[in-house]
């Protein structure tokens, strides 16, 4: 997807955060993101450092977090691990697994100065 | 520029007029330096560094205002957003102020070339006589398709994203506020056409509806699942081709059924007429609904 305008918005609450927190300098920043979140990290690392240049996090390292996707299956009732939305239950072989995690995006934490 | 998929933060132009970036804090943003770091800056030294001048040693003169050995004076801080949190915000009003107003609104989305427009005209063509339409369309250059919805004699409003690759929520409310959508009507809102990234662009509406043509690939929906998973309606499109292509309409049905078990078809033909009217008696209970959910509203706060 569009890893540009996720960047910004990534840079948009960094800067808020500088408003409320006053700090100075972004020395590193992690992001949480579903395997299911349909980002490619290659490029929401070079959109991130476009972004950034001339901004508090210009000097800043983009850390990303994989967070491992899970599903429900409402015929085993279990959670099951998923590699991509159209999964079928590895148990009953059943589609339409529901989405419990690794799906988000999320700016989890800061370094700053 | 996104290498991905060629989006960025291109000039966004609504009805020609160029959008002002107002998601951003008007004019440059100052960061206050603390007192203390200002008089580090002054003696030239590294922040990492305690203040050193001839006769002293000044720990205490960091952001921290302490020091701890092999610490430096970097700090976590906690942020747990969600990265499309400024998006939704604008999504949430967009839906509240539909709901309130009785606005039936749907968000059209395919690949490019899938026939949303011609759809889009057949569907206002059959509609409008009993129904105010509006239509805002997004694509990321030219003013074509809100020239062919107005020549249907219908208020639509262009959006050109730039080098944006999709709508986003605060688009859609200026482009509400332009239109000036009146109460009961039927919003359509035609995205770019791409099957990635307005899946993950909540503008507000009640439904997203994916359009895909027989002309496509049967293994869209694998492909391209997120957008499939986040519509409530698949249009099977251009079905009267049918008869000379290899298209196999079970999979590709079945194949949008494993992203989204939930997801209604109905197969659709602006050529001949197939499924049209399913499709307009489906627009139709949606909107009663909405305009239901507004009488529902305003009898509240009479009360």
């Amino acid at each position: 997807m569009h890893e540009m305008s996720l960047a910004e918005n990534v840079l948009q609450i960094i800067e808020e955060a500088a408003h409320h927190q006053s700090f100075t300098c972004v020395k590193m920043v992690w992001l949480e993101i579903g395997q299911l979140a349909c980002v490619e990290q290659e490029s929401l690392h070079f959109c991130f450092e476009v972004v950034t240049r001339d901004s508090i996090a210009q000097r800043a390292r983009l850390e990303i977090i994989d967070i491992p996707a899970v599903g429900w299956c409402k015929i085993c009732t279990h959670e099951v691990p998923m590699i991509t939305l159209h999964d079928a239950c590895p148990q009953c072989g059943s589609y339409g697994l529901k989405v419990l995690r690794g799906d988000t995006l999320r700016v989890k934490e800061l370094e700053v100065e | 520029m996104c290498t991905t998929c060629g989006c960025g933060n291109g000039l966004v132009r609504i009805g020609k007029k160029l959008l002002q970036n107002s998601r951003k804090p008007a004019g440059a943003i100052h960061y206050r330096k603390p007192d203390n770091m200002a008089l580090q800056t002054a003696v030239e030294t590294s922040s990492h560094l305690p203040v050193h001048k001839h006769d002293l040693i000044d720990f205490g003169s960091d952001a921290a205002g302490v020091h701890a050995a092999g610490m430096s004076q970097a700090r976590m801080v906690r942020i747990e957003r969600d990265i499309l949190t400024k998006n939704n915000q604008y999504a949430d009003a967009n839906r509240q102020y539909l709901t309130e107003h009785g606005i039936f609104a749907l968000n059209l989305v395919s690949s490019p070339g899938s026939g949303k427009t011609t759809l889009l005209v057949r569907t206002i063509a059959a509609l409008q006589e009993k129904q105010r339409i509006y239509v805002i369309e997004g694509d990321q250059q030219t003013e074509n398709d809100a020239a062919r919805i107005r020549a249907c004699g219908v208020p639509a409003l262009q959006i050109n994203t730039g080098k944006g690759c999709h709508l986003d929520a605060y688009m859609v409310s200026r482009a509400m506020q332009q239109l000036a959508v009146q109460d009961d009507s039927v919003l359509f809102i035609e995205n770019v056409g791409n099957l990635v990234c307005p899946a993950s662009f909540d503008l507000g509406e009640a439904h997203k509806i994916v359009i895909l043509s027989v002309t496509e690939g049967e293994d869209k929906p694998l492909k391209y699942p997120d957008m499939f998973r986040a519509a409530h309606l698949m249009l099977l499109n251009k079905c009267d081709l049918l008869p000379y292509l290899a298209f196999n309409t079970e999979l590709a049905i079945d194949y949008a059924h494993r992203v989204n078990p939930l997801l209604r078809v109905i197969h659709i033909s602006t050529v001949s007429g197939e499924g049209m009217p399913e499709w307009l008696d489906w627009i139709k209970v949606g909107q009663y609904r909405a305009v239901a959910g507004r009488l529902n509203i305003d009898k509240r706060h009479a009360e």
